[in-house]
């Protein structure tokens, strides 16, 4: 078994010395783990606090700003409140499935975020089928959804669980198409490979118009994705109360919410490596300082990451006819002609280049 | 050809609205309507239509505007007005004159319909915009509106 961990070199080669390779290897795969548990917590904490704000200041309200600083620990004295919840469930629930369903969101969104670039070298797994990996993992995310809703054995759950799939098995098409668009420019799903190309202008300009419109329709599938206003049939508040996750409590539901926001992330974090450059900094200012590359791949997929907060705080939600209307009549329809017109712009080289 | 039209459409819908939450984003900072209560206490001033409690304004002599008309009376739905009244005889004309003893009024009763404010015919009680008013003795919700030896101001009648 060996798993390429390129961001560990530096660190674990001289662990090589004392050490045969198999114990090395699981340490790196452990600590790494570690590392990325621990980045996930804080980045969904805190992503959950950015909402809270975004929130509070397109309503014209102040948001958290009681527990610590500027409210920055809000957030982490609900994580505190959740864990010391009781965990209840319904008598009548198939418990295996039930305890199983938040485990399948949270460690399909945590399986996502390892193969990110988050700077040159800084890549926990550089898998040669990046993107393709990414996108079947975003949809193992569902089947959790699913799970939960039917499991708890509540008609809320279950019509929100329904509605989740259906929702995202159409939307799955558009990412992967608009995706796809992408990646005739730049002929490899590898993710490293592709921020390669992108030093001589990130995709978005270099594919220009079809880019621009596989860019529309990626984040407004990306949405629905991540079942976020306005296409948050699956936890309509007003209509089934809180959907799928009905019947969670305590820390499992704080698992189906904090997935929820790591998924939006992990969106953002897509279309920044692919439209927007990754870790690249704007015209290669500071590419004499790699570690800078976190600063802006971090910068980069916040403001997409605050877009979407944007369309949640702006939009109505859809009707469910409206919603497959809006993926089977007009996103997939424009997906496919703009495939063939990013072909027709790769074959006669019109791509912009700096 | 409306296919397309309609894409154009909504995607200009969608950006009207976004500029809109996007205008009220960049204001936040000044125009927020959240009042930090217990912070601002001192300097906090509720706006004109907050319904606090129903007041008798008098002005610098003691006088009030009420006639002793009863309207506010009939006019609210659960008794909270209680007007008690007598028969004086005016001065210059000797004619007999309806003035009243005490306008009593039962916070704790009251909903804050304003049904007694409009029915005032000649505006001699009007909403305060005081919000703090738990006490803990009910008997200090039932307040006299008319201050003790005011009369009604002259000429409030004709």
């Amino acid at each position: 078994m060996h798993i390429s961990l390129n961001s560990s070199n530096i660190i674990f080669g001289w662990l090589l010395n004392f050490m045969p390779a198999t114990a090395v290897g699981i340490i790196e795969m452990v600590l790494i783990a570690l590392a990325y548990l621990t980045l996930f917590a804080v980045l969904g904490l805190y992503l959950v606090l950015m909402e809270r704000k975004v929130a509070a200041w397109f309503q014209l309200r102040i948001g958290p700003n009681r527990v610590g600083f500027q409210g920055l620990l809000q957030t982490m004295a609900d994580a505190l409140k959740l864990v010391s919840k009781e965990l209840t469930g319904t008598v009548k629930a198939d418990k295996f499935l039930y305890n199983l369903a938040p485990y399948f969101v949270i460690i399909s969104s945590l399986m996502a975020l390892a193969v990110f670039p988050f700077t040159k070298n800084l890549q926990a797994f550089d898998i040669n089928i990046g993107i393709f990996f990414l996108i079947a993992i975003s949809s193992v995310g569902v089947i959790g959804i699913l799970l939960g809703g039917w499991s708890s054995n509540n008609k809320f759950a279950l019509i929100g669980a329904m509605r989740s799939g259906v929702q995202t098995i159409s939307y799955e098409l558009s990412i992967g198409l608009s995706l796809l668009t992408m990646i005739l420019i730049t002929g490899s799903l590898q993710l490293s490979e592709i921020i390669e190309v992108q030093k001589n202008g990130w995709l978005i300009l270099q594919g220009h118009i079809p880019a621009i419109i596989a860019f529309m329709i990626y984040m407004i599938a990306g949405t629905a994705e991540t079942n976020r206003a306005p296409f948050d049939m699956a936890e309509a508040e007003s209509e089934l109360g809180a959907g799928f996750h009905t019947e969670y409590s305590g820390m499992k539901f704080a698992y189906f919410f904090l997935a929820e926001f790591i998924n939006m992330f992990i969106i953002a974090a897509i279309a920044t490596t692919v439209f927007f450059g990754g870790w690249l900094s704007p015209f290669g200012i500071t590419e004499s300082i790699p570690w800078l590359g976190i600063f802006w791949f971090l910068a980069k997929t916040f403001v997409l990451v605050f877009l979407m907060m944007w369309f949640r705080w702006t939009f109505p939600r859809l009707r469910i006819d409206q919603l497959l209307t809006l993926e089977w009549k007009y996103l997939l329809p424009i997906n496919l002609v703009n495939i063939v017109i990013m072909a027709v712009i790769v074959w006669l080289n019109l791509t912009i280049q700096y | 050809m409306s296919y397309f039209s309609e894409i154009y459409n909504g995607i200009k819908t969608l950006l009207t609205g976004m500029g809109v939450t996007g205008k009220y984003f960049l204001h936040s900072r000044k125009g927020a309507i959240t009042q930090q209560y217990p912070d601002n206490r001192d300097t906090l001033k509720m706006f004109d239509r907050f319904r606090g409690e129903v007041v008798m304004p008098h002005d610098e002599n003691n006088e009030h505007r009420c006639t002793g008309c009863q309207k506010c009376e009939i006019a609210c739905p659960n008794g909270t007005i209680e007007i008690i009244w007598d028969r004086a005889i005016e001065e210059e004309t000797g004619k007999k004159k309806k003035i009243i003893d005490k306008h009593i009024y039962h916070l704790g009763m009251c909903t804050m319909c304003g049904l007694c404010i409009e029915a005032c015919p000649t505006d001699a009680i009007k909403w305060a915009q005081n919000f703090e008013n738990s006490v803990y003795d009910r008997t200090q919700l039932t307040r006299v509106l008319n201050k003790p030896g005011s009369k009604v101001k002259a000429g409030v009648e004709d």
